[in-house]
């Protein structure tokens, strides 16, 4: 696709009527925010214990698979919050983050965490007994989701 | 207390992180993550407490193990909340969605030394029972509550709709945030 192509789709979505809804409220993108933040933190929280377990530095005497068991649901809740709240704040200003290298850093990040949580980490964490493996899974997921959340803060600067 | 505040707005740190470029948003970013490590694992210490995660675990076990991570973030989050703060002195202290967060961290603060001597005292007897006491239960959830309306007022610090400077406001909003509007400029600029 041609990059022309994307800005076109790029200004539908921002002329879409949740965008143009959430531009025209001064309180609206703000609220948002703040419940974006809110979900930050509870996928931080499962991320954060699922991540140190892989790493060996929390919950040594539990098992990875119990941990990680433990913290996916509210991995799912954190992620969902997220994504619900993050879209609306895409939308108002899709133009904005097209033009932010921090938006195209952020995203990608998101999407290759997903994909690793769900694919590489969780299934290893479930499986593997190899400490170095999962240490290494543990880093990976856990560098993901802080470049994913300091970018995003990034997009705000930009 | 103006006076401090503008003495700590003049030093030569502050000036430097208000006119900085990037300092100022990475420190920002660092606030978020450590943000993000704080209230995450408090969901979970409280969660453990309302009894809907690691229930294997006893509650002080759950606490020993996930609190400190828990404190390093509070400590790091408060530094680099006190940095922010710093950068821009002046406007934060006047800054309406402040004041509230500082009261809300104070509450919540309460909540948490409430919460941890009736722990220690009592919880030999309900560790690892399934049966909490309702004050317990009612603590943990008043503390994600509690943080959870500090993120909120937190983010909306950004916005300046009660900030001083833009006049005119409500008397009641100048009250709130020691703001002195000199009224005869007003309304001589109302003539104009």
């Amino acid at each position: 696709m041609e990059s022309n192509q994307i800005l076109e789709i790029i200004y539908i979505l921002e002329d879409s009527f949740i965008g143009e809804y959430v531009r025209s409220s001064l309180w609206l993108f703000p609220v948002i925010q703040s419940f974006h933040l809110i979900g930050l933190g509870i996928l931080g929280g499962s991320v954060v214990l699922g991540d140190f377990r892989l790493l060996g530095i929390l919950f040594r005497s539990e098992s990875v698979s119990y941990v990680i068991l433990q913290t996916k649901l509210w991995f799912n809740i954190g992620l969902f919050t997220l994504v619900i709240t993050g879209v609306p704040l895409f939308l108002s200003e899709a133009v904005k983050c097209y033009y932010s290298r921090a938006f195209w850093i952020k995203i990608s990040c998101l999407i290759l965490g997903v994909i690793f949580v769900y694919f590489v980490r969780n299934p290893m964490a479930l499986k593997s007994r190899n400490n170095f493996l999962l240490k290494f899974i543990g880093s990976v997921s856990f560098s993901l989701w802080v470049v994913t959340a300091a970018s995003g803060r990034w997009i705000g600067f930009s | 207390m103006m006076e401090f505040i503008e003495w700590l707005a003049s030093t030569s740190s502050s000036v430097a992180l208000r006119e900085s470029l990037y300092l100022y948003p990475w420190i920002e970013s660092a606030h978020v993550l450590f943000i993000a490590i704080f209230f995450g694992t408090l969901l979970f210490v409280d969660l453990r407490l309302s009894g809907y995660v690691f229930k294997e675990l006893s509650i002080t076990e759950m606490n020993k193990k996930v609190l400190p991570l828990t404190i390093i973030g509070f400590i790091l989050m408060c530094l680099t909340g006190f940095l922010l703060f710093y950068a821009i002195p002046i406007r934060n202290y006047q800054n309406l969605f402040f004041r509230i967060k500082i009261i809300l961290m104070i509450i919540a603060g309460l909540n948490a030394y409430y919460f941890h001597r009736t722990m220690n005292r009592e919880s030999k007897t309900w560790d690892k029972d399934s049966h909490i006491p309702f004050v317990m239960k009612f603590s943990a959830v008043s503390s994600l509550l509690l943080w959870s309306l500090v993120i909120i007022s937190g983010r909306m610090i950004a916005y300046n709709w009660f900030d001083c400077d833009r006049q005119p406001q409500s008397e009641i909003i100048n009250f709130l945030t020691s703001c002195i509007v000199e009224t005869e400029l007003y309304e001589s600029l109302d003539g104009i």
